[in-house]
């Protein structure tokens, strides 16, 4: 009898404090960015989101008159974070890829990079034969792709959880090469005040990298987003937020 | 002072958070602890296979994993489960939820065992004598069993506690803004990693003092029946 | 949920199950060699030489993992004297930084059992041996520590399984251990539960055979103590 009284009662109290999972109305756009990519989206001292990313999320939600909200995720978690609604958009500056085109629906592009080799300056590095050297990325970016479909066996490969760490371990020396997206890795060159140490590697490639916004499969937020977007740039208000980043356009 | 580039307000309001979450799933886990201790020691034979099904499965997962699983499997599940009685709106887990939900099962889990143990301990007379005095199921365990349960699980249940202040740190991983994420973004801004990592070690130790200052005030205070003899 | 994603990335996961061996086995070795020291110290009735450990064991025990991890990892390595000093070829590898971090991590755990398992032996077995003559040496190293190998021997394996479930945080800082593998496979295919799964059903069957290895050796070791078992305080 003593039994029935501690699981009815425990069973009551464990309902109440799971409450937390709570049913949510979408009457909200969710935008999941990063933070650790500077200048496209980043985290400043009050614990907010900021940068290019961002600024044209806030833009897009105010050519949609939608309310909106910004939110941070893990790189690694975000395609996971979409696929079970967790937040309804992606924008952290990802690469629209055949890969992930099987899993999320992207929107046009907003930006497009490329990717690009960084190393310590005056050293000189065969791109073509790495063999032995460590070279670093970030996990699940193209980049990464790229070295383990190209370098896998020959060159020593470290993949992280954010660009932050791996900017951390190419200073440290831990790494040799870093393989990257160009424009972030052209801000940090000019801001971290490690410019003079390292430099570009060779030219960029990959220069078809065309950057979009990922939904849901099926979700028809990406033609408003698709819509708003053409507007912001024919209004002029992509071409002011590109100012603010860059001295010239990465459209 | 320590130059903390003004991130010193981010990292106490990542304290918060940290407690927050330490004090919800230890609500939750004390909870499934004593569910748990009561079916290992009911008679009930599927009662018992789930306890050990638990009670094993948790123990065994290394908690980084259990968060990542429930933060990432959880909603697909509850809204699967949720769709069977004809609720098809999306259910959140945000990643505050997640860790309470992934953290509460690992100090249950481990809280099941101190239960069990503090139960068994209880003479059989206790239980005799309170049904004799002519007390119900309720009040018997509420005024006679609970408070000698709760005196002698106490010193194991501390050492939990403790543990699971320490796994707060591993949700955030996905995302949600405790200590260790407000001194990831920081060092992430500043570059200073091991000021920043040192700062929050410092913050965990801090916590983990009070905490064991909490648990001795209240085995004391549990203890005071039997000291005034 | 799709599961032959598990098939086809099995021998993947099967490659950072063992670099998550490597990492428990080693830590778990260096880590008892270096809490026996730290535990006799504890003891030790001069004040000054108890309150070494007394620290180290409460900074190990009081602050997470993760934070002594980066601490390790991207903490130390901020300085150019660590970087320029000898012991940078060990420090730039992120296998052996999680091996620091967890051979200090688990030492003051285990030093904390060691200790527990000495003061369990009744005094009386003190007693004798000082009326046998014997040295304090020896009677550590013929009575004491024998002894008390057998009273650790339940704690120390959930000490283990412990370790090995904190071995998931190796990879935070770039290692390929199960975990780590699991998530960069994940980078790839996008299941997360069917991968997650997968490793988490990988820890369960290791730690099953930890628990089932130490249940042979507990009997054995204390088999001249018939069905009688000393309880050594719980790990916190």
């Amino acid at each position: 009898m003593k039994l029935k009284t501690i699981i009815m009662g425990s069973a009551l109290f464990v309902g109440a404090a799971l409450t937390g999972a709570s049913a949510q109305a979408a009457d909200k756009i969710r935008f999941a960015t990063e933070g650790a990519w500077a200048p496209f989206n980043y985290i400043d001292s009050s614990g907010k989101p900021q940068g290019f990313d961002v600024d044209i999320a806030h833009a897009l939600c105010a050519q949609m008159k939608a309310d909106c909200e910004v939110v941070t995720q893990d790189w690694d978690g975000l395609i996971p974070g979409l696929k079970v609604r967790k937040f309804d958009a992606i924008i952290a500056s990802m690469s629209i890829t055949p890969e992930r085109e099987k899993v999320v629906d992207f929107t046009n592009k907003y930006y497009s990079g490329g990717l690009r080799f960084l190393g310590r300056t005056g050293e000189k590095v065969d791109l073509k034969h790495l063999d032995g050297k460590t070279i670093g990325a970030q996990r699940a970016t193209l980049g990464a792709q790229y070295l383990e479909d190209n370098y896998a066996g020959k060159a020593k490969l470290k993949f992280y959880d954010n660009q932050d760490n791996v900017y951390l371990d190419l200073v440290s020396g831990r790494l040799d090469v870093v393989l990257s997206d160009e424009l972030p890795t052209y801000n940090w060159l000019k801001t971290s005040g490690n410019g003079d140490k390292f430099e570009f590697k060779g030219a960029a490639f990959m220069k078809n990298d065309n950057i979009g916004i990922a939904v849901r499969k099926g979700d028809k937020l990406k033609d408003k987003l698709n819509e708003a977007l053409k507007e912001i740039l024919a209004n002029g208000t992509y071409q002011k937020i590109n100012a603010k980043y860059f001295p010239f356009s990465i459209y | 002072m320590i130059d903390l580039h003004g991130f010193g307000h981010q990292l106490l309001q990542g304290a918060l958070v940290t407690v927050e979450l330490a004090l919800a799933s230890l609500v939750v886990g004390l909870v499934l602890g004593l569910l748990g201790a009561a079916a290992k020691l009911s008679s009930i034979k599927p009662l018992q296979w789930i306890a050990n099904i638990y009670t094993t499965l948790i123990r065994g997962l290394p908690e980084l994993l259990t968060v990542l699983i429930i933060y990432f499997g959880a909603t697909t599940v509850l809204m699967s489960i949720a769709s069977l009685f004809g609720y098809d709106e999306y259910i959140e887990i945000g990643a505050f939820a997640a860790g309470v939900t992934a953290l509460g099962l690992t100090f249950g889990a481990y809280a099941t065992e101190v239960f069990r143990g503090a139960l068994q301990s209880i003479p059989k007379g206790q239980h005799e004598s309170a049904v004799a005095l002519g007390m119900g199921t309720f009040h018997k365990f509420y005024r006679i069993i609970l408070p000698q349960v709760w005196r002698i699980a106490l010193p194991g249940l501390g050492n939990l506690f403790l543990v699971l202040l320490k796994d707060t740190a591993l949700v955030s991983v996905v995302g949600l803004e405790d200590i260790m994420r407000k001194a990831n973004i920081a060092v992430s801004s500043t570059k200073e990693a091991f000021l920043f990592y040192l700062v929050a070690a410092i913050m965990y130790l801090a916590l983990t003092v009070v905490s064991m200052g909490v648990v001795s005030y209240l085995e004391k205070r549990a203890r005071r029946g039997l000291t005034r003899g | 949920m799709d599961f032959s994603v598990v098939v086809e990335y099995f021998p993947r996961l099967l490659e950072g199950t063992w670099v998550s061996l490597q990492l428990v086995v080693l830590s778990i070795v260096l880590g008892g060699i270096i809490a026996l020291p730290i535990a006799l110290a504890r003891i030790s009735p001069v004040l000054w030489i108890r309150s070494f450990p007394f620290a180290y064991i409460f900074f190990f025990r009081g602050t997470p993992l993760l934070v002594q991890i980066f601490l390790v990892y991207y903490g130390a390595s901020q300085f150019e004297v660590v970087r320029e000093s000898f012991l940078w070829p060990i420090l730039r590898e992120p296998f052996w930084c999680a091996i620091i971090a967890f051979t200090l991590n688990t030492s003051a755990y285990t030093a904390e059992i060691f200790r527990g398992a000495i003061q369990a032996i009744p005094p009386g077995e003190v007693e004798a041996c000082k009326v046998v003559g014997m040295s304090k040496a020896q009677m550590y190293r013929r009575v004491l520590l024998p002894r008390a190998f057998g009273i650790v021997l339940p704690a120390y394996g959930n000490e283990i399984i412990l370790m090995l479930k904190g071995s998931a945080l190796a990879s935070t800082i770039t290692i390929l251990d199960l975990t780590g593998m699991a998530r960069t496979i994940i980078a790839r295919t996008y299941t997360p539960i069917e991968i997650f799964l997968a490793a988490g059903a990988i820890y369960l069957v290791i730690s099953m055979v930890i628990i089932a290895i130490f249940r042979q050796v507990e009997k054995r070791q204390n088999r001249y103590l018939g069905s009688v078992s000393i309880k050594v305080p719980d790990k916190g």
